[in-house]
């Protein structure tokens, strides 16, 4: 049978406080993506209206289709952003907080800088540099440990997909070096 | 039956050792997606994807279906032991799962959810069984109009019955259906929504996105939650599993009330999600002393687990009969169908009977041998949460990226790919649904072309849709949908006001 004690307990101590102040309101975002999808809908809009949107003698034009598509998403992003001006600013919430914020920040960046280096580097050694150095910067976790989990999943990684499935990754001058 | 003399040929198909040892390795991954914080059933389906790119399809389908089986039971043993759903089907498993794991009665709750979940599963594979092929040999006689109208219904259904705000559901799914287009036109030949770009000549692949908006998007925000966790440690012994097993007859109203409801929602767009609340409330409404609810009832674990078991479910009915995914998971697996060179629709049934039957006949096996593996394996999987997330976050990076890379072996994919997480991150912070999005993506073209090939064959007049019967009511039914919010409030006004 089971107990009624705890046994697994996992801490987070670089949790977001929850007192952090808010950086942004969600309404504030709200109008900002409606106004984006406004002029996205204008832009497709207008590319579909030069492709034609119109009938010819076989039928509906190649815009025809995306062109009343667009108008349907400009209708719906106008309605978005007037129903977030005309709300009441308090009736929304924080959008994210500053902790928060931190804390997104703290994956996204490491995640773009991964997309970038596989570029030059491939990407089993840019996903090798990722892990190790999300957790020991960005996890406090020892730097062996680190460095051990950051080799084996990269090294599993490598002979499922390059050598059991045949699925090709990006690859960078250290396979070269290997021949691969 | 002729459907019983297929299914027993599904399972001559499935019986090899090959495709046993990858429903598996489908299932026991499968858990480990759904127990992870920061991961899910459609992540999980749609990063491991790229491994069975060059296995046949059934094999294929087998292992990325048996993963979902498994994401759908690991989301129950957070949502038990740790009062963290890993899903949102899980949140209503918490409500009396957790009170009960508190109690120490971890093992009850834990087996009460696995099998309430097997029994779900079990009432919509059969009804896949039996429904499925008649609705697909039903649709084989369809023709352009009618797919158009079919999708017409999917799309209406979304906007007038989902929960969201409405104009939210309307902008999703508008933006889903354009970007679908962008690429080259299948008709004509003709560049769209190009911009002159050689890169956006592919046009922008469903499964890309989906890692984006769901993989990405889903680390992101993990993130910002607190990650401390503290939970009970269980083991279920077969005691305690006869116990529940015992006892299941008495509930039998409760867990049939909940697969219908499963089924319903799972093969209208309703979702999972919707269906373990509506099957918690109607069970608690139905109760002699609903007051005990919440407080560590067993029934409280049996009626969402079996609903959200019967919708997920289900859910691959109108996917694999018509071509029309009921969930975001079910639009994945028919992006998967496309990879592996199948045509999704009515005529799966007749060219591709292997593949049909092996996969129904995988669910089956799949659900069995699904829950005994959780029945035994449960401490193991509750302790990966120890794991810490600063390990897990970049792996689950590397996983997206590497799903996102394979599809196409284009590096645009994978700046496509974490833009959409950012689109993810933001879309549903803000409260606009992803669901239609994919939705919209992965049919898109296949409305399109329907549409357009209605208006050919008709000269461009409209009143195709209503030609016969079949497709005018179809047409009507989505319209009506559609405007269901605005009918439904003026019915009311005339004193026809429902209570459901």
């Amino acid at each position: 049978m089971s107990q009624t004690d705890l046994e697994i307990v996992v801490d987070d101590p670089t949790a977001p406080e929850d007192d952090s102040p808010s950086v942004v309101s969600s309404g504030t975002i709200e109008i900002v993506v409606c106004v984006l999808l406004l002029a996205l809908a204008v832009t497709l809009g207008y590319d579909n209206w030069r492709t034609g949107a119109s009938w010819d003698a076989t039928g509906p034009e190649p815009g025809y289709f995306p062109f009343y598509l667009s108008i349907i998403l400009g209708g719906g992003s106008l309605y978005g952003l007037i129903a977030a001006l005309l709300a009441r600013r308090a009736a929304f919430e924080s959008f994210v907080t500053r902790a928060q914020a931190r804390r997104v920040m703290a994956v996204f960046v490491p995640t773009l800088l991964f997309c970038l280096v596989m570029q030059f580097l491939g990407l089993y050694v840019a996903s090798f540099l990722l892990i190790a150095g999300f957790m020991r910067l960005v996890g406090k976790i020892a730097l062996w440990k680190s460095l051990l989990t950051a080799f084996v999943f990269t090294a599993i990684m490598f002979v499922t997909f390059d050598i059991a499935f045949d699925v090709i990754m990006p690859k960078g001058p250290l396979e070269a070096a290997f021949g691969r | 039956m002729e459907a019983l003399g297929l299914l027993l040929h599904g399972f001559a198909v499935l019986l090899t050792w090959k495709t046993l040892v990858l429903m598996m390795v489908g299932l026991v991954l499968g858990i480990f997606v759904g127990v992870l914080p920061g991961l899910g059933g459609p992540n999980g389906v749609a990063i491991l994807l790229p491994l069975t790119f060059t296995m046949d399809p059934t094999s294929a389908i087998v292992m990325l279906s048996c993963i979902y089986w498994g994401a759908l039971f690991g989301g129950a043993i957070t949502s038990i032991l740790f009062n963290i759903p890993g899903e949102a089907w899980s949140v209503a498993t918490t409500f009396d799962g957790y009170p009960m794991a508190q109690q120490g009665r971890a093992a009850e709750a834990l087996t009460a959810a696995f099998t309430s979940s097997f029994v779900g599963s079990l009432v919509a594979v059969l009804l896949i069984t039996f429904l499925a092929p008649m609705i697909s040999s039903f649709a084989l006689k369809f023709g352009p109009p009618e797919f158009f109208a079919v999708y017409l219904l999917t799309f209406c259904s979304f906007v007038g019955l989902g929960r969201e705000a409405k104009h939210k559901t309307v902008i999703s799914m508008s933006l889903g259906l354009l970007l679908a287009g962008v690429g080259m036109d299948t008709v004509s030949g003709n560049l769209r929504m190009t911009f002159g770009s050689a890169e956006l000549l592919r046009g922008i692949n469903f499964l890309v996105a989906v890692i984006g908006l769901f993989g990405i998007s889903e680390i992101l925000l993990t993130m910002e939650e607190r990650l401390a966790l503290r939970g009970h440690a269980a083991s279920i012994s077969l005691r305690v599993v006869l116990g529940v097993w015992k006892d299941l007859p008495k509930y039998w109203v409760t867990l049939l009330r909940s697969s219908f409801i499963g089924c319903w929602l799972g093969i209208t767009p309703g979702g999972a999600i919707a269906a373990s609340f509506m099957g918690y409330n109607l069970a608690k409404r139905f109760a002699k002393d609903s007051e005990s609810f919440g407080k560590g009832r067993i029934e409280g674990v049996f009626a969402p687990e079996t609903a959200a078991h019967a919708s997920g479910t289900s859910a691959l009915l109108p996917m694999l009969a018509l071509g029309i995914p009921g969930s975001g998971t079910a639009a994945i697996l028919l992006g998967g169908l496309m990879v592996w060179g199948l045509n999704p629709g009515p005529l799966l049934f007749v060219e591709h009977k292997d593949f049909v039957w092996g996969l129904i006949a995988s669910m089956y096996l799949g659900n069995v041998v699904g829950l005994v593996l959780v029945l035994t394996t449960v401490p193991v999987f509750a302790s990966i949460l120890r794991v810490p997330f600063a390990a897990v976050a970049p792996m689950i990076v590397v996983s997206c990226a590497i799903g996102a890379y394979a599809i196409q072996n284009a590096m645009f994919d994978i700046w496509l790919m974490l833009g959409f997480g950012v689109v993810g991150y933001v879309f549903k912070k803000i409260g606009i649904p992803l669901a239609p999005f994919t939705l919209a993506l992965v049919l898109g073209n296949r409305a399109e072309d329907a549409f357009r090939l209605s208006m050919i064959g008709s000269g461009g007049n409209l009143g195709v849709f209503w030609s016969n019967g079949l497709v005018g009511s179809i047409t009507t039914l989505a319209i009506v949908l559609l405007f269901w919010p605005v009918i439904d409030g003026l019915l009311g006004r005339v004193g026809w006001t429902r209570r459901i």
